[in-house]
């Protein structure tokens, strides 16, 4: 975010802020994040250690990678053509497409997870072509893959549509004049204009990718060391009351978002920086 | 064909993005969500209002509305604060703060609910101190609200956040110039300039709290007609093998959210229009 | 077929046919089974692998497991879970896959001795150390004042034999011990009588539930880890469990003088091992649960074996004895008693409709 030359108030006013403010984020985020740490490492860092070095943790960690690595991009390609089009042009129907593509954000993850058993179900549209052939979609990669894909699916358009909107059309039309290729454009043109925000978009889903739990948990099957992801693996040792192991691939999921919102923060630096 | 369905631009693309969009829309959210609607209306229309009034259904509907409601209330008042001290406070550690608020984006959402439980629960620290001052939070509709909040503050603090740092701080300085109060300024000037991005956030947030399941659950208690949120139902409808029912309850519950994203996005259409006629 | 539908089927079928060969090769076994089965099968898996692997001159197996509520499990099979073998908490779930998935027959519970149930369990009350509030009998779980912890009998399978066993013991004290009348025309008039006061007792019953948790383990979790409640209707194994691991010197076990006999039964998928060529597999594994070593570890893991000479007497030592009664010389049947009992418009449901 841009620095403001103005600030509020006084020395007082901006003390009352500050502490509302740290009040707020403390005990809403901070204290649940303390909570899973504590937790984690409530029997030593050879415990944690040894529970995410666990081989179905870490079967469960391979998983979610594996699925966050098709997801992320495959949203991403998605999220850029949505803005593209939704951004760049006006046309019939403009803003009902903006609201479709806000749509997921609005479906309850159990619903996400649901859709796909009613469509690849044994009971599904199509349930009985795939037993057939004996293809597996749901309580398998591809379902888990999919449920994904459905829940991170607005979040890079959602990061790129109001940046590029404001960003207008100008210099791109320049470069056209001047004889670029369309995808030139895109690529000199665009790309470098909007690298920051697509950037926090692919962190952002990239971060809900490798939490999702609900969706997923409908559509995994839950089978040990096969369809588990890390957030399921959580759940399945909170079931087995290894509370401090639950905690402990909870824990890595926080590091893993801690470190995402760290990079974010150093991305918007350089953006601020660049803009600069 | 001559109708005009675009506007001419010069520049390229407009086919294939769009194409794709909406082929990739249509794959990955269209087709799947239309499988929920037919198989609602396996029901016909009886059938799926008949599911839809049940006492429970209606009381879940009401407990999920009602905490959902709160809950984004709360986290305007909430995210307003934060992201005014992320634009605008003096403190040292603010990067680190920003960093920290999309954090509920990103922790698995049943992970967010077994911490809070924990947090909140009789038995801890600060539940057992709230317990003394005859608050019970774990276990009942103030825990689904709590759960809530927490999912709903991100989206609030960054809708607020950028228009806030876009504010022109010199309508506030010719505010005050003009002899109104710091409140008068703040009431009069600021809150209506910000008042599309509040709503787009309470909005979102709303809806989102609105679906919750991950972290509402650990929290919530799930007593039937008390704190039994909608999506549990869902889930509990689909383990008794009751398909239409549960794709019923989640039809209702998704056209709802819906609403209220048409209604936002229409908003705030309008809102930059105004705006960018002023 | 519309071509909206077959181009769908042509990307999925691209799509998906790499990793599905990979997820078909990957397992040799999949057990799908319920939440407190967990420590058992992960033991018993390891025994039962390397028993085969000597029978077997070497042959190694991997049995992969899958747990979860039993009600939520059944259906990931009837919508295509592929199980091998099923493990679930009652009957009746899987009454429902061979109904509504047609994987197995309508007979499988004839297959294995014992109603296919090699372990049986019962429901105890589990109380806090010391017991403070007294709690003896199932009277005393409705005293003022107790707060009775027991998951949603919708979603758990434990939760319904804990409905069933309250149900169950008002009616033996109603009918003086002999649950012969319920089925004797005489004594009709006394069997209403006592149905209806084993209603009322259900329905005061649940007024002492504070939280509802989707799962026996979800359940024990917020008695144990969250302190709420003054006792948890649990599986006789759970309430083991909870006392020798979970909290141990923090509660006790309350063997109510009567309880309900408890059978998780367990089943061969038909159509799934037919399909993945695992059939003789399935068979002997599920078998080899009656064997000595099967039943030892069962008791182990404090469930009660069928075969109790099998098991270390130490283990059986554990079980103290109480009068049982049965699903189906008291409610005839699961089919019956989850349709009266658990079913949409059922006696639960009923409970807490506004204006009862």
């Amino acid at each position: 975010m841009k620095e403001h030359p103005k600030q509020t108030g006084g020395f007082w006013g901006n003390l009352a802020l500050c502490a509302a403010a740290l009040a707020i984020m403390g005990l809403l985020i901070v204290l649940p994040l303390l909570v899973v740490l504590k937790e984690a490492f409530a029997g030593g860092v050879r415990l944690w250690l040894a529970s995410v070095t666990d081989q179905d943790a870490l079967s469960a960690i391979w998983l979610t990678l594996g699925v966050t690595a098709v997801v992320v991009p495959l949203n991403t390609v998605f999220g850029v053509a949505a803005a593209w089009a939704i951004a760049k042009f006006r046309f019939k129907g403009r803003s009902l497409l903006l609201s479709l593509v806000d749509l997921p954000f609005a479906v309850s993850p159990v619903v996400a997870g649901l859709i796909f058993i009613l469509l690849f179900g044994r009971h599904g549209w199509l349930g009985t072509w795939l037993s057939e052939h004996h293809l597996r979609v749901v309580f398998a990669l591809p379902g888990i893959i999919l449920a994904t894909l459905f829940v991170t699916f607005p979040f890079v358009a959602r990061e790129l549509i109001p940046l590029m909107t404001e960003q207008g059309s100008e210099e791109e039309q320049a470069a056209l004049s001047l004889g670029a290729t369309g995808w030139q454009t895109f690529a000199k043109v665009t790309l470098p204009n909007i690298k920051w925000g697509l950037l926090y978009g692919i962190i952002l889903c990239n971060a809900r990718a490798m939490g999702e739990f609900g969706a997923v948990s409908v559509v995994s099957g839950h089978i040990r060391g096969e369809t588990s992801t890390l957030p399921l693996h959580v759940e399945v040792l909170y079931n087995e009351y290894s509370f401090t192991a639950a905690f402990a691939c909870a824990s890595l999921l926080s590091g893993l978002a801690i470190v995402t919102l760290v990079l974010k923060t150093i991305v918007e630096l350089k953006g601020a920086r660049d803009a600069a | 064909m001559k109708l005009k369905l675009k506007e001419t631009s010069a520049l390229p693309g407009f086919g294939l993005s769009l194409g794709y969009t909406v082929f990739y829309l249509s794959l990955i959210v269209l087709v799947p969500l239309s499988a929920l609607v037919f198989r609602s209306s396996e029901l016909g229309f009886s059938g799926f209002f008949e599911t839809i009034r049940h006492p429970r259904v209606l009381a879940s509907f009401q407990v999920t509305f009602l905490s959902a409601f709160k809950a984004a209330l709360v986290s305007v008042v909430f995210g307003v604060t934060v992201a005014w001290f992320l634009v605008r406070g003096r403190f040292p550690l603010k990067r680190l703060v920003d960093a920290l608020v999309d954090l509920p984006f990103a922790l698995p959402t049943a992970v967010s609910g077994i911490a809070l439980t924990a947090l909140f629960a009789p038995n801890s620290t600060m539940g057992g101190a709230l317990a003394g001052l005859g608050v019970k939070v774990a276990f009942t509709p103030t825990g689904i609200t709590v759960a809530m909040i927490f999912i709903g503050l991100p989206f609030v603090i960054r809708s607020v956040q950028p228009a806030l740092a876009d504010l022109n701080t010199e309508l506030e300085e010719a505010a005050l110039s003009l002899g109104a109060s710091r409140f008068q300024t703040l009431w009069r000037v600021v809150l209506p300039l910000l008042a599309p991005p509040i709503l787009s956030g309470f909005t979102l947030a709303f809806s989102r709290a609105l679906g919750e399941y991950g972290s509402v659950v650990f929290i919530a208690g799930n007593m039937p007609m008390k704190t039994e949120v909608a999506s549990l139902l869902i889930i509990t409808k689909l383990e008794q093998f009751d398909y239409a029912g549960a794709t019923a309850i989640a039809v209702a519950l998704l056209s709802l959210s819906l609403l209220a994203i048409l209604l936002i996005n229409l908003i705030q259409t309008r809102a930059t229009r105004y705006l960018g006629n002023a | 077929m519309n071509p909206l539908t077959r181009i769908l089927k042509h990307a999925t079928f691209l799509a998906f046919t790499a990793t599905s060969l990979w997820a078909a090769a990957a397992a040799d076994l999949l057990n799908v089974s319920y939440d407190p089965t967990r420590e058992f099968y992960k033991a018993y898996n390891q025994a039962f692998g390397q028993w085969y692997e000597k029978e077997h001159g070497g042959k190694r197996i991997a049995v992969k497991q899958s747990h979860g509520g039993s009600g939520k499990q059944a259906r990931a099979v009837i919508d295509g879970l592929d199980a091998d073998v099923l493990t679930l908490a009652l009957a009746y779930d899987i009454d429902e896959v061979a109904a509504k998935a047609g994987l197995l027959g309508a007979d499988w519970q004839s297959k294995l001795p014992h109603n296919s149930a090699p372990y049986t369990s019962t429901i105890v009350f589990l109380v806090r150390k010391g017991n403070p509030k007294g709690i003896k009998n199932w009277d005393d779980l409705v005293k003022p004042g107790v707060e009775v912890i027991t998951p949603n009998p919708k979603t758990s399978g434990g939760a319904r034999w804990n409905h069933l066993a309250a149900w169950g013991y008002v009616l033996d004290r109603e009918l003086g011990g002999d649950l012969t009348k319920l089925s004797n025309p005489e004594f009709a008039a006394q069997a209403a009588a006592a149905q209806a006061r084993a209603r009322a007792y259900i329905a005061d019953l649940y007024k002492h539930v504070p939280v509802l948790d989707s799962g026996a383990r979800g359940a024990a979790t917020t008695f144990v880890q969250r302190g709420i409640g003054d006792v948890l209707l649990a599986w006789e194994n759970e309430a083991f469990l909870a006392v020798n691991e979970l909290g141990k010197g923090t509660f006790d076990i309350v063997v109510p003088p009567i309880s309900i006999l408890a059978e998780p039964a367990v089943a061969v998928v038909d159509k799934v091992v037919d399909r993945r060529g695992s059939r003789v597999l399935a068979e002997a594994y599920l078998k080899h649960l009656y064997s000595a070593e099967g039943q030892r570890l069962a008791a182990k893991h404090y469930y009660r074996p069928r075969t109790p000479e099998m098991a270390d007497p130490a283990d059986i030592a554990r079980f103290p004895a109480l009068k049982l009664i049965t699903i189906d010389g008291v409610f005839g049947g699961w089919q019956k008693a989850q349709k009266e009992h658990f079913a949409d418009g059922g006696i639960f449901d009923q409970i807490y409709l506004p204006g009862k």
